[in-house]
């Protein structure tokens, strides 16, 4: 069973690894949602020795939102803007792959130094969790299309929300979906906002936007 | 009941302004909703509701205070924004910046979302579970999004990408914090404490420590991103120039202390664990920190707007420093919170009046406010009086607690700093706002002016009514309710 955890938390990790390096927006909302699927799994697997009709609805609801609605939504706002691949981002893909491996390390540091009171279903949990959550935040900063940012931010929500499956239980189910509505809405209004930026400017390079300043 | 309909009655209203069509309808059930949120405020204060699903929503005395300032605001800016979309009615704008052509977005989707941003507020102040409290917090960054973006020209969409961006990764980052609470709270042997401040706060001594104090920096780094504490405010000045004045009202006003309520909140629970001092360091130098790049800002800003924006960053500096020092501060920043809120409002709101009229942003080009606007001139002058700390008004009494207590506490580095920061940004402040008020209107005036709207000078004269006489008299009731607050933070 830890057997099976650790599987899907070593294709998390490697899902962000590959996002790293991808170019190609299509591809990287494809991994983006596969990595959605996984987190379902995930959950699926981490209460593998008690499974309930609440957690059952619960990896349903992450798969119809992270594994389809949001790729779904994301993939029409890229047909809008008319965009194939990442501006020339601000930290090259090679070193962003580094920059990667350097991360993973940190992780498993950070781990070390956190000792869980209980201990976790799989020692994986922790660095994987931390690591994911590292590459959303690096990606956030280091590209340039708004589309991609999104995208950052859904793999930063990913990490946290392995955290929460694979660490803590009993959070109630409201809140668990109530986290996931915003979220929801969050993914719905940048895609909006996408839209809008594309129609004014003509193109969705967020560090174009740069006439407010001081 | 009553805390039933403060939070149903604008959730509700805000869905169905979506699909009314006429305006004029609209804009009553705006204004009649925050009437009857401002009535159940009141209520509140003559019965404090008891706790609703378990606990999960109860009203205490942070709460209450929080809720209250936001129901006044909200009905201030109801008020104002009637006469706002009535004079923002034509199709066609012309941006006076760049002189390019824009539209507003529809005015259903700007009622609506303002109603569900008082909603999104009101259960931030309601909230005694910790997840919830994050799902409010995040709905009220969703809400406003779209209320920033009412001008579309592209320049309040970048600010509205930039708002929507950096708040959403802050307030994920305070997601991580709750988790690290729940990890916090487990326990190897028995049940975990459920993340409701109540259960912490009496379980604190159960807590792990070095857990605890991990999730208060995520809660701090996140929700101090939402409330514009320097460096994360970088989103703040931004959105508050661009969002229709209106809205900068209720940004800075009401929604900066609801994320402040956020970061309380769990530094309630570090005092209740005994590792309240490590929060309240942390506490200190933000604080300092916020007032100091403010500063910088503020001196020489040639954007009335970004002016206040600015402001906003120094005054949560203010707060989140009385806070760290504890004590009579905590009573102080707390008193502070109420003061700058009604002052900001005030001020945003009257900036709407001299933008309309002006038809500029700039500090330089608008001469003579006190001839044409004489009665948005003198507002906006008790407004900057008022919140560079000058008696009589609230602002100054409530600085100066914090002074006495850092004094008191004999912490005479952090009192210095205090105060040269704060004269730096008084003279800062001062120099604009006088030569604004000040001289002889050059344009546009003459033949621009249609006289002042009760709608556009009324509210603010209310708040400005009130931070006089809370300078002068703070009312027992609100005495006992902030000290009450203040002894829940430690």
């Amino acid at each position: 069973m830890a057997g099976r955890v650790d599987s899907v938390l070593v294709l998390l990790a490697l899902t962000s690894v590959l996002l790293l390096g991808s170019s190609r927006l299509v591809r990287c909302i494809r991994i983006v949602a596969f990595q959605g699927m996984l987190l379902a799994v995930l959950t699926l697997a981490v209460h593998a020795h008690a499974l309930t009709l609440r957690v059952a609805m619960l990896a349903a609801t992450i798969l119809a939102l992270k594994g389809a609605a949001f790729p779904w939504l994301l993939s029409r706002v890229l047909q809008e803007a008319d965009v194939r691949r990442e501006i020339e981002p601000l930290v090259s893909y090679v070193s962003s792959m580094l920059v990667g491996v350097v991360g993973f390390a940190v992780s498993f540091w950070l781990s070390e130094r956190l000792p869980l009171p209980t201990p976790p279903i799989s020692s994986l949990v922790l660095p994987v969790a931390l690591f994911t959550t590292l590459v959303g935040l690096f990606l956030i900063v280091s590209r340039r299309t708004a589309l991609t940012q999104v995208l950052a931010y859904l793999v930063l929500e990913n990490g946290i929300y392995t955290f929460g499956v694979g660490l803590v239980h009993g959070t109630p189910m409201v809140v668990e979906l109530g986290v996931l509505l915003d979220v929801f809405v969050a993914v719905f209004v940048m895609g909006i906002a996408i839209f809008h930026i594309n129609r004014e400017f003509d193109h969705i390079d967020a560090n174009q936007l740069a006439a407010l300043r001081d | 009941m009553t805390l039933y309909g403060l939070l149903i009655i604008p959730a509700v209203a805000g869905v169905g302004a979506f699909f009314v069509k006429a305006d004029s309808l609209r804009r009553r059930v705006l204004v009649l909703t925050a009437i009857v949120h401002t009535v159940l405020m009141a209520a509140t204060w003559v019965s404090l509701p008891g706790p609703l699903l378990g606990g999960w929503l109860r009203l205490d005395a942070l709460g209450q205070l929080v809720l209250s300032v936001t129901s006044l605001l909200f009905l201030a800016a109801a008020v104002y924004a009637v006469g706002y979309l009535q004079r923002e009615h034509q199709k066609f704008h012309h941006d006076f910046q760049e002189g390019l052509l824009f539209t507003n977005a529809p005015e259903a989707t700007f009622t609506g979302c303002l109603l569900l941003f008082l909603a999104a507020m009101t259960l931030v102040a309601a909230s005694q579970r910790f997840g919830l409290l994050w799902v409010a917090i995040e709905a009220t960054t969703l809400a406003s999004a779209p209320l920033i973006f009412f001008h579309r020209h592209h320049r309040s969409l970048e600010a509205t990408w930039k708002y929507l961006l950096i708040c959403s990764v802050g307030i994920a980052l305070a997601l991580l914090g709750n988790f690290f609470l729940a990890v916090a709270a487990s326990d190897p042997g028995g049940t975990p404490i459920p993340l409701v401040l109540e259960d912490l706060v009496r379980g604190a001594s159960r807590l792990h420590v070095r857990w605890l104090q991990a999730a208060f920096l995520l809660f701090l780094v996140g929700y101090g991103t939402k409330m514009g504490l320097a460096p994360l405010h970088t989103w703040l000045p931004d959105a508050h120039s661009e969002a229709p004045s209106v809205v900068s009202a209720l940004l800075s006003g009401a929604l900066l202390n609801c994320a402040f309520l956020g970061i309380l909140r769990v530094q309630q629970v570090c005092a209740a664990a005994g590792c309240g001092a490590f929060g309240r360091e942390l506490f200190v130098g933000f604080g300092i920190v916020s007032m100091a790049v403010a500063a910088v800002f503020i001196i020489g800003q040639a954007d009335f707007k970004r002016l206040l924006a600015y402001s906003s960053v120094e005054h949560m500096g203010i707060l989140s420093l009385g806070v760290g020092l504890g004590g009579g501060a905590s009573f102080g920043a707390l008193l502070h919170a109420v003061n700058h809120s009604l002052t900001k409002a005030l001020l945003f709101l009257v900036a709407g009046n001299i933008l309309a009229t002006y038809q500029t942003k700039s500090t330089l080009d608008v001469r003579g406010v006190l001839r044409a606007l004489p009665v948005s001139g003198v507002l906006w002058l008790m407004g900057a009086f008022a919140i560079t700390g000058s008696p009589p008004f609230g602002p100054f009494l409530s600085e100066f607690t914090i002074l006495k207590a850092a004094l008191d506490q004999g912490r005479s580095g952090v009192a210095a700093a205090y105060l040269v920061l704060l004269a730096a940004i008084c003279v800062g402040m001062m120099t604009a706002a006088l030569r604004m008020a000040q001289g002889v209107p050059d344009r546009h005036w003459e033949n621009e002016t249609r006289g002042e709207p009760v709608t556009a000078i009324g509210p603010p004269a209310v708040l400005a009514v009130l931070v006089l006489v809370l300078g002068l008299y703070v009312p027992p009731v609100l005495r006992t309710a902030i000290e009450a607050a203040a002894r829940l933070l430690g």
